[in-house]
């Protein structure tokens, strides 16, 4: 067992429970009808978020599902404008044009949260390739869910990776359910891991519910690309507390992986570490989860108190040269 | 300089000259190394510029356009070349949710610089899946560009803007055109997009085209002056933007209109012009305005049945003495 600063596992444990407490919030909000159209959230995969997160740069670059919100807050480090573009509001990341699914921090290095499965990971790859390209050093991580592993641009996407050694990690946040088809159904194999091995890809299964797991096995990945070794596939074994989006009664799920997925609480596992080993107190735990509830309160106060976008603004941004004459016929 | 050369020649011409010019010009397709591109557009591009910016891909078009979409949002401007249009069909989700919409969803911040090159148009016996004209649906989503030349010198200025643009332009290269030589002034460096080209002034009927209905056109305005009949045609060169100016004022002068397309007449742009002129200039018309467009059929393979399913020039001109006579 690898021995870690203080300052770094206590970093961990904020930013899961900033991302745990932010999901409860928007939750709370959309069933409020504060926040309209769908609202995915990653309640129980946080440790794939965090740990892999904690092994990039901020100079590095990430895309995420139509479920990234947790993507974003960690990696733009913006709770404010993340909360307000999930109410529409001019003040959000995305002045209110994407909403939940289209978070986006390009400056930080987040390039968007993804409406379409699997749409995200051409993306990445381009995004490797570019960084391939201009040789800057720069890892980009796709974070995906285990149902995008079924479409046609994974496979592609996988290949033309092996064969152009790009340095990019597939993530495959493994939470079991493709919308709500336990995808053990929809595949022939015994796990998603194994499919990187037709592309001669370097694979592994990771517990998602340990966050240091996932930490180590990005770190890895993160090297292995930075050494010009290519890309890696991590098969990050999560749960997902909720049905597929907020609001979904999900009686597809069955009690058996509820209890498992509640019982194998990533944020709960992580802290009781912490406690049995010494690092940190209880009264310390206690004390940041109030400082991160505060946050979490003045990020939905601010999204409140944000103009919605001026109705004079709808046809910005179709285009970024010649928008006018472009939108006008 | 004047040089007479083909449009395909024109094109490579204007791949090579940006690439030259701009480090993050790259090019992705299937066949573009070694072979030189399956209809001759990178011929000599890998040994100029490696295989770093000529990226010859697997056969696998939904993943390398959209790593394409991945490497202009990082800031590369790729040249995608799609081997026909037709194949737009297994890779259209990074060009219509990811490319067209990326500007507008991240509210400005991912700008996706990317040019779609892709062959299209009937004529060479390629059947229902290598012979269609896609430029409508193109069109149809806000986000795109769409460019249709119809000369070698428009091909290579509107390919060099639309390389330069930063929005996705998807640029329409009809290959029954590539091997026709026309004049290229070397003067000219890069032709806007959104101009029309007035390619023939006349006044009793405006014939408004683009691509290889242009050179149709032209034939059809060269047989009815021997009557009389003085045709102006336009070639639009650009869709989306649509130079609305140049349509009003050909319209304004000619109070005919006859729209020539090779898409199917159903839903084709060409409905899109003649709504827009029904609108706004109705006022302007003497009579109803025509369109001459494929049928709405599927592109046969045998030469005597495609021959029948686009417009050519007989057929432009027997509808524009209709046009008039009524």
């Amino acid at each position: 067992m690898q021995i870690y600063e203080k300052d770094f596992l206590m970093k961990i444990l904020e930013d899961m429970l900033t991302v745990r407490k932010f999901e409860q919030s928007a939750s709370d909000s959309f069933i409020k009808g504060m926040i309209s159209g769908n609202v995915h959230v990653c309640t129980g995969g946080e440790g794939a978020v965090v740990g892999a997160n904690m092994a990039l740069k901020p100079t590095d670059f990430i895309t995420a599902s139509h479920r990234g919100h947790g993507h974003c807050i960690v990696k733009s480090r913006d709770l404010n404008r993340t909360m307000a573009e999930l109410f529409g509001k001019d003040s959000g990341l995305c002045y209110g044009r994407g909403g939940s699914m289209h978070v986006t921090k390009v400056e930080n290095g987040m390039l968007g949260a993804n409406g379409i499965v699997g749409g995200g990971i051409p993306i990445a790859a381009g995004s490797a390739l570019a960084s391939k390209i201009d040789d800057d050093g720069a890892v980009t991580v796709s974070f995906f869910g285990d149902g995008a592993t079924n479409q046609g641009c994974f496979h592609e996407c996988l290949n033309m990776a092996a064969i152009w050694k790009l340095p990019i990690i597939f993530f495959i946040e493994n939470n079991q359910y493709a919308v709500s088809v336990d995808i053990n159904t929809v595949i022939n194999t015994e796990t998603l891991a194994e499919r990187a091995n037709a592309y001669n890809i370097y694979n592994e299964v990771v517990d998602g519910t340990d966050v240091l797991l996932v930490y180590e096995a990005t770190k890895r990945a993160v090297e292995r690309a930075r050494n010009g070794e290519g890309p890696t596939l991590i098969d990050c074994h999560i749960y997902r507390f909720t049905g597929h989006f907020v609001g979904d009664p999900a009686k597809y799920m069955s009690e058996d992986y509820l209890n498992q997925a509640h019982k194998s609480d990533v944020i709960d596992k992580f802290k009781n570490y912490l406690l049995y080993n010494n690092i940190a107190e209880k009264e310390e735990i206690e004390k940041m989860e109030k400082a991160i509830d505060e946050k979490i309160i003045l990020a939905k106060q601010f999204a409140i108190e944000s103009q919605v976008p001026d109705k004079s603004s709808m046809l910005d941004y179709n285009y970024s040269c010649d928008n006018e004459r472009s939108v006008a016929r | 300089m004047n040089r007479t050369i083909t449009m395909i020649e024109a094109i490579r011409e204007a791949i090579d000259e940006e690439m030259a010019l701009d480090k993050n010009v790259i090019m992705l397709g299937e066949d573009i190394g070694e072979l030189g591109g399956p209809f001759g557009s990178s011929k000599g591009l890998l040994e100029k510029y490696n295989e770093n910016r000529i990226i010859q891909t697997p056969i696998s078009e939904w993943g390398f356009t959209g790593i394409a979409v991945g490497a202009a949002i990082r800031g590369k401007r790729p040249i995608v070349e799609l081997m026909y249009n037709d194949f737009i069909s297994v890779c259209f989700d990074p060009i219509m949710n990811q490319a067209a919409k990326m500007h507008y969803m991240t509210g400005g911040q991912a700008k996706v610089p990317l040019v779609l090159r892709a062959p299209t148009g009937s004529g060479r016996r390629g059947a229902a899946q290598h012979s269609q004209n896609m430029e409508a649906l193109f069109a149809h989503i806000p986000g795109l560009k769409v460019v249709c030349p119809s000369s070698p010198q428009d091909a290579k200025g509107l390919l060099k803007s639309s390389i330069r643009d930063d929005d996705p332009v998807i640029f329409l290269e009809h290959k029954v055109l590539y091997p026709i030589k026309g004049n290229v002034d070397d003067s000219i460096d890069t032709i806007p997009l959104g101009y029309a080209d007035c390619k023939l002034e006349g006044t009793d009927v405006s014939i408004i085209t683009w691509s290889r209905q242009v050179n149709f056109a032209l034939q059809a305005a060269e047989k009815l002056a021997e009557s009389g009949i003085h045709a102006e045609v336009i070639d639009l060169r650009t869709l989306v933007p649509l130079d609305w100016e140049a349509i009003c004022k050909t319209v304004s002068k000619t109070h005919h209109v006859v729209i020539v397309e090779e898409d199917v007449r159903r839903c084709g742009f060409g409905a899109e012009i003649a709504a827009q002129i029904g609108e706004e200039l109705f006022d302007e018309l003497d009579a109803p305005i025509v369109r001459v467009a494929s049928l709405n059929t599927s592109v046969p393979f045998s030469a005597v049945l495609e021959d029948e399913v686009f417009p050519n020039p007989e057929r432009i001109v027997t509808k524009v003495i209709d046009l008039l006579k009524e």
